[in-house]
C-alpha cells in the first residue's frame, strides 16, 4: 500500500453516533457537503451496506452523479471506507481511490474524525481536484453538529 | 478548535516552514523533513510537537514509519470566520495581481 495523499482531523463536540448519521443520512450530507440552499448542493446517496455502490450526487432534477464508489467497510458508528471515482471509471478498479472515515470518542463528549485519502495517484487530476475540497467539507459538518447551522456568515451577509 | 494554540504554532517561521514542507510533499518523515531543516533533529522534533497539538500536523504510522501530513482544516475555520463568501473572488483577484506585480510564489514565509 502506498502513503496516503490527504489525512485531515477534526474535533467536534458531539457523539460518534451523531458523526456517523451525519456520514450516511442523505438529508444531512446535503446541509455540510456544499451548503444545503446553494445551486451546487450535493448529498451523498447509498444503503452503505458492504459492497453496496454509492453516489455523489448533484441536488437538481437530473441528480447528476458526479463521484461514485463501493462501500468496503461499514462498522457503524466507527469507520467507513468508500471507493471514489468518476462515474465513467466507475468499472475499472484500478482507477479508483479509497476514502476512509475513522470516528473516535475522545472522552469529554468530544469526538476525532480522521479523513484519509488514499491512491489518489491513480487519478492525478482528481488529485488536483480534491486537495482543497476535504477540509470545507470538514469545517461545514463540525459546525452543523455543533451549532445546527452550517458556515457562520459574517453579520452583512443574511 | 483552539484558535490560541494555531495562532501560536503559526507565529514561528520554522512551523511555517515545516507546513510550507508538508504542503508541497505531503505525508514525510521526521527524516525526510530534517534534510531541509537547518537544525537538530530535535528541534525540528519540538516544532512538529507544537504543530501537532494545534492539529496543523496530523501523524500516520505506515508500517514502522511515522508520517506527517499537513492538517488543513483548522486554517479552513480561520478562513471562514474572517472572510465572507461575497469578498472571496476580489481578493482572489487583489491576490493575482500581487503575484504578478512582485512576481511572487507561495513560498515566502
Amino acid at each position: 500500500m502506498t502513503k496516503p495523499s490527504f489525512v485531515y482531523v477534526t474535533y467536534i463536540a458531539t457523539t460518534p453516533e451523531k458523526v456517523w448519521r451525519a456520514l450516511v443520512d442523505t438529508e444531512l450530507t446535503r446541509q455540510y457537503w456544499v451548503g444545503p440552499n446553494s445551486e451546487c448542493a450535493r448529498v451523498n446517496v447509498s444503503d452503505w451496506k458492504v459492497g453496496s455502490r454509492w453516489e455523489h450526487q448533484r441536488v437538481e432534477e437530473a441528480r447528476t452523479v458526479d463521484i461514485v464508489g463501493k462501500v468496503v467497510e461499514s462498522v457503524p458508528p466507527r469507520r467507513l471506507v468508500l471507493t471514489w471515482a468518476r462515474p465513467k471509471d466507475a468499472e475499472d478498479d484500478s482507477k479508483h481511490s479509497r476514502v476512509s472515515f475513522d470516528i473516535e470518542p475522545q472522552g469529554d463528549g468530544v469526538v476525532r474524525l480522521t479523513v484519509t485519502h488514499a491512491d489518489l495517484e491513480r487519478d492525478p487530476q482528481m488529485l488536483a481536484g480534491i486537495s482543497g475540497g476535504w477540509p470545507k467539507v470538514l469545517s461545514n459538518l463540525k459546525t452543523l453538529l455543533e451549532t445546527g447551522r452550517v458556515l457562520p456568515r459574517s453579520p452583512s451577509a443574511t | 478548535m483552539d484558535t490560541d494554540k494555531v495562532f501560536k504554532a503559526l507565529a514561528d517561521p520554522t512551523r511555517r516552514r515545516l507546513l510550507d514542507l508538508l504542503h508541497r510533499d505531503n505525508g514525510q518523515t521526521l527524516s525526510a523533513l530534517c534534510e531541509h531543516m537547518d537544525m537538530t533533529r530535535q528541534g525540528v522534533t519540538q516544532h512538529l510537537q507544537l504543530l501537532e497539538e494545534a492539529n496543523l500536523v496530523t501523524v500516520v504510522w505506515q508500517g514502522r514509519e511515522k508520517l506527517h501530513y499537513l492538517n488543513a482544516v483548522p486554517l479552513h475555520e480561520i478562513y471562514e470566520r474572517w472572510i465572507g463568501k461575497f469578498e472571496r473572488s476580489r481578493l482572489g483577484a487583489l491576490r493575482d495581481l500581487k503575484r504578478k506585480l512582485e512576481g511572487d510564489d507561495d513560498d515566502k514565509t
